[in-house]
């Protein structure tokens, strides 16, 4: 049995196949599915969530507020900001993150941490 | 001849004109509508999901929360009227508009003071000239919609609903016990259909399909609590919705422009090929009297010189 995975943003999914196991940050720790995980729906924290697919790919993403479903081996990702680790740009992030330190918005901030953390490991 | 030949030139070449704009208008509005029911697709599977979660939530919980449960003394109602920035689109905002003031007389029958939240040029323009009160319009959009406009409708529509505030701030602010949303439906590129749907107290959308055996919904586990899902969901659910709302009036309004300016370029079609027989009459009644008066005169002048 594997998983199916779909990871939707409010306008477009982001990514959906197959996977072997899916890691997310929610509000009560780190949380990893594997297959045959009992239903479970839990609220997402920005973070980063990692999915490795079938094929062996493994697909990393941050998210922001959102929430993670879990049923019959089906996994939903649903978060207004979703963005993959291959369309962040290092440069861009810092910018974005410095503006919301200096706005002190503290969801913004998070959000540009977790996408820094992941645009310099991608790199 | 009544009017001069040069009069129903100018005639032409302006109507001329104007069918080359309308005509690009109803390109522009064509091409538009495709890239805005990609966009309305692309947002379902968002709002399908949310609207699994919340039913899941319904089904599974007795949480009692405000954006769920029906006051039955409702005094005042929120109303966010969708129209467009532009006109040259037919009836689209005046029907829109009609389908508010419709609500609005059945919301004061049932005693409710009114809020008005508006978006577009079109509404705020209706209110200002009649001088009726609103109390917060956005505009800028109403062709190309982004999530980001929804959630900001969305969360200045929650705190008119007053959650998420302190009873200070409450007493502060109107807090409205409902609200509805006037927009206009896109059935199909000739249909359009201005409809006022209620946003909360929710009314759950199912899907429109039975659910299959499968399709029954499993039994959740809520994390932390069911309390805390619901309250991070709701919102969402709303600015979904409103989402849904802007994507479907950004639609209908392109189907209605492209449609008011096809019938505005076949009408210019029509006045240039009527001009352009007029004129050609005209040309020829002129052709016809110089020929005449020329004629008249040679005559003239032969009848003088045979009588010499």
């Amino acid at each position: 049995m594997t998983l199916h995975v779909s990871m939707v943003a409010a306008d477009r999914v982001v990514w959906s196949g197959k996977a072997k196991e899916v890691m997310a940050r929610t509000v009560e720790g780190d949380l990893g599915i594997l297959s045959g995980h009992s239903p479970l729906m839990s609220l997402l924290i920005p973070g980063v969530v990692r999915i490795d697919s079938e094929d062996g790919e493994t697909v990393r993403a941050v998210v922001g507020d959102g929430f993670i479903s879990v049923a019959n081996n089906e996994v939903s990702i649903i978060s207004e900001d979703v963005s993959l680790a291959s369309e962040l740009d290092a440069a861009k992030v810092r910018s974005e993150l410095e503006e919301a330190r200096a706005q002190e918005d503290e969801y913004r901030t998070l959000l540009g941490e977790a996408k820094l953390r992941l645009a310099e490991i991608g790199s | 001849m009544a009017v001069s030949l040069r009069e129903y030139r100018a005639k032409i070449s302006s109507t001329q004109s104007l069918k080359k704009i309308t005509r690009a208008m109803e390109l522009i509005a064509a091409s538009r509508i495709i890239k805005a029911q990609h966009q309305a697709a692309a947002a379902a599977p968002y709002s399908r999901e949310l609207t699994r979660a919340v039913s899941a939530l319904a089904t599974y919980s007795d949480v009692e929360h405000i954006l769920t449960t029906e006051n039955p003394n409702a005094k005042r109602a929120g109303v966010l009227i969708v129209t467009s920035d532009r006109g040259l689109a037919g009836a689209y905002a005046s029907n829109v508009l009609k389908e508010a003031e419709q609500l609005t007389e059945r919301l004061h029958a049932e005693g409710k003071e009114i809020d008005y939240f508006l978006t577009g040029r079109k509404a705020e323009a209706y209110f200002s000239f009649r001088q009726r009160e609103y109390l917060e319009s956005w505009t800028g959009f109403s062709d190309k919609p982004t999530y980001e406009n929804a959630r900001a409708i969305g969360d200045r529509l929650i705190h008119a609903g007053g959650h998420g505030l302190d009873e200070e701030e409450l007493a502060a602010i109107s807090a409205v016990d409902e609200l509805y949303v006037v927009f206009t439906r896109f059935r199909s590129m000739l249909t359009q259909e201005a409809t006022a749907i209620r946003l909360f107290p929710l009314e759950i959308v199912e899907s429109e399909e039975a659910p299959a055996e499968s399709d029954l919904l499993p039994l959740y586990e809520f994390e932390p609590s069911t309390e805390a899902v619901l309250d991070a969901l709701l919102p969402k659910y709303l600015y979904s919705r409103i989402y849904y709302c802007l994507l479907q009036a950004a639609a209908s309004e392109l189907a209605a422009r492209q449609k008011a300016m096809k019938s505005a370029t076949d009408n210019a079609e029509d006045l240039i090929q009527k001009y352009t027989r007029i004129a050609n009459q005209a040309r020829q009644a002129g052709i016809t009297q110089e020929i005449s008066e020329i004629v008249g005169g040679a005559n003239a002048l032969a009848d003088t010189a045979g009588s010499e």
